[in-house]
């Protein structure tokens, strides 16, 4: 005869679900890219998942090596902007600026004041364009499909302006060494004038369709975030690099052109997360449309050109007039050696420092060229900003880093 | 004297007009954006230029879902391989647009690092000027594509001619 025995049935009795170090998972490989929407281009992130854990980051770069620093070498001063303008191609001009200062540095070239305003508006008219490319497609990265059509609107109406002045709609070879291809006319300055008063109001849109919006929050907000030392470490620069709380602007650390005469704000976040640099890069267009307009109402009159005859092409219609200008014409063109000698000058693009070092050796062209190139510096930034992330986190981030390969792959 | 006569409500075509005028209204582009031609492919889908005037607004990112490809940009010795994998993967039949004098002929790079033109790895149906080409550009090539297609077979086997728009 067998002895009942009592036993009372207790959770631990119950199977259990499966704790953590139970469930039998190994990490997933996964190839984002090189062809792929949200990576902008052609990056491609190697990325090691545990599950929908971002663990290890590795992105893979050089699809759009085009070897810009080795054509500088054999290309003449004049002749780099034509390569200069394709670096971030979404703000040709500004590209090009920085050129044109970094070789006026060593060549000691003045330039006239108009010549110098002309280059701080389109300076600014460049970090209104690659801000609103990025907003359209920061937009379309994190859902909002109709951000891309409201900031296209506007960038249409900017490139009728520029088109207007240049004559291209982008990677326009404007400048020149000394100044910029043809004077802003007057009635172009109404245009831009009447473009300027309407833009606020349509980052006012812009905000009410993103700032507020409870996706578009949910997505930003904490995603990709890292602190003022960690950026500082990795050289980020520019809004990135402000959103973490450190206001360093190079149109005001280092001043060029006319950025030490305007008054404009810094903006600074406070957490260093996407939503911030989200924030930042709105209210720095603000302040950009507060620099054209006080540039605009006050225009320096004078030559938009240096008249250093040695050193700068002459006007295309006294070349055909006039034997002197010829020779002047055809010596710049062929034959122009700045001296010997190394400069480096930074100015501050859409993406943060954006720097040529130059070395010349006295010819005609360039010895070496080295771009400093902020997407490239930005983009170091992805590994401390996404390991530890969701894996659906990694567009958002990529989307407010905002790198343009052109510029990081050169 | 015919079909039409009889029932006014029917209209006679040839299948292949049917098919092509099908196929030539309805292209889904895989737009493979490399470099700065991709910012004005995206201006040509946006509000001004519209290319969904024209059928072709559909942009698939998945190869598979596409027929004709938009080689927007640089291709670089690194990406021609990718480029003719995605370019494998779409279904028959296919185009491919060389957008921009990248595409077209590797352009300013004369050098190590990019391809001498996308004709290297694939067929190239349209070639389009301009660096980077104007959204109108990209347009007329589409047009001059649809025209191409309107003419193909039922099949979609045809010895190609390439056009160059300007």
């Amino acid at each position: 005869m067998t002895t009942l025995t009592e036993r009372i049935v207790t959770v631990a009795d119950l199977p259990q679900p499966p704790g953590e170090g139970d469930l039998h998972s190994e990490p997933m490989e996964l190839s984002m890219g090189p062809q792929h929407p949200a990576t902008h281009g052609v990056l491609q992130c190697k990325l090691i998942l545990d599950g929908e854990k971002i663990v290890r980051i590795d992105p893979v770069m050089g699809y759009l090596h085009r070897g810009k620093e080795k054509h500088a070498e054999h290309m003449t001063y004049q002749q780099f902007f034509t390569l200069t303008d394709r670096l971030d191609y979404l703000q040709p001009l500004a590209n090009e600026v920085g050129w044109a200062l970094t070789v006026e540095k060593l060549a000691g070239i003045e330039v006239p004041a108009r010549a110098q305003a002309i280059r701080t508006i389109i300076c600014e008219f460049m970090r209104l364009s690659a801000h609103l490319v990025w907003a359209g497609i920061g937009g379309v990265d994190t859902g909002a499909v109709s951000m891309f059509m409201y900031a296209f609107r506007d960038r249409e109406a900017l490139f009728d302006l520029l088109d207007e002045l240049t004559g291209l709609r982008t990677n326009q070879e404007y400048l020149r060494i000394g100044g910029v291809g043809t004077d802003l006319p007057a009635e172009l300055i109404v245009k831009m004038k009447a473009w300027i008063a309407d833009f606020p109001a349509h980052i006012d849109q812009f905000e009410l369709l993103l700032t507020g919006n409870r996706i578009f929050h949910q997505r930003m907000r904490g995603v990709g975030q890292i602190s003022a030392a960690q950026a500082i470490d990795l050289g980020v620069t520019g809004p990135c690099l402000r959103a973490t709380g450190v206001g360093v602007d190079l149109r005001r650390a280092r001043p060029y052109l006319l950025y030490p005469q305007l008054e404009f704000d810094v903006p600074v976040g406070t957490r260093g997360d996407a939503y911030d640099r989200y924030l930042v890069r709105i209210e720095e267009m603000r302040q950009s449309t507060r620099i054209l307009k006080q540039l605009l109402d006050q225009l320096p009159a004078g030559d938009w050109i240096a008249k250093d005859w040695k050193n700068v092409l002459p006007p295309k219609g006294r070349v055909y007039t006039s034997m002197e200008e010829m020779i002047h014409q055809f010596k710049t063109v062929t034959d122009w050696c700045p001296p010997k000698g190394e400069v480096y000058q930074a100015t501050e693009a859409a993406n943060g420092e954006l720097g040529f070092y130059l070395l010349s050796a006295g010819e005609s062209h360039p010895y070496r060229v080295k771009i400093r190139s902020p997407s490239f510096i930005n983009l170091q930034a992805l590994k401390p900003m996404a390991i530890g992330a969701w894996f659906g986190d990694i567009v958002a981030i990529i989307a407010s880093l905002h790198f343009i390969m052109g510029e990081c792959d050169r | 004297m015919g079909v039409e006569e009889k029932f006014p409500e029917v209209v006679t075509a040839r299948l292949t007009d049917l098919v092509g005028w099908a196929r030539k209204n309805s292209l889904w582009p895989m737009p493979l954006g490399l470099s700065c031609c991709a910012i004005e492919m995206m201006a040509t889908v946006g509000p001004r230029f519209d290319l969904s005037r024209f059928g072709a607004e559909v942009f698939r990112f998945s190869p598979r879902q596409s027929d004709v490809m938009i080689v927007a940009g640089t291709l670089s010795w690194k990406m021609a391989g990718v480029a003719r994998r995605i370019y494998d993967q779409m279904p028959d039949p296919k185009w491919v647009i060389a957008m921009g004098v990248c595409a077209s002929s590797g352009g300013l790079y004369r050098n190590y690092a990019v391809v001498p033109g996308v004709d290297r790895i694939m067929p190239v149906d349209v070639y389009t000027m301009g660096c980077p080409p104007r959204p109108d550009t990209l347009i007329r090539a589409v047009m001059e594509l649809q025209k191409k297609i309107a003419e193909l077979a039922i099949d979609g086997r045809r010895p190609r001619e390439p056009v160059l728009v300007q």
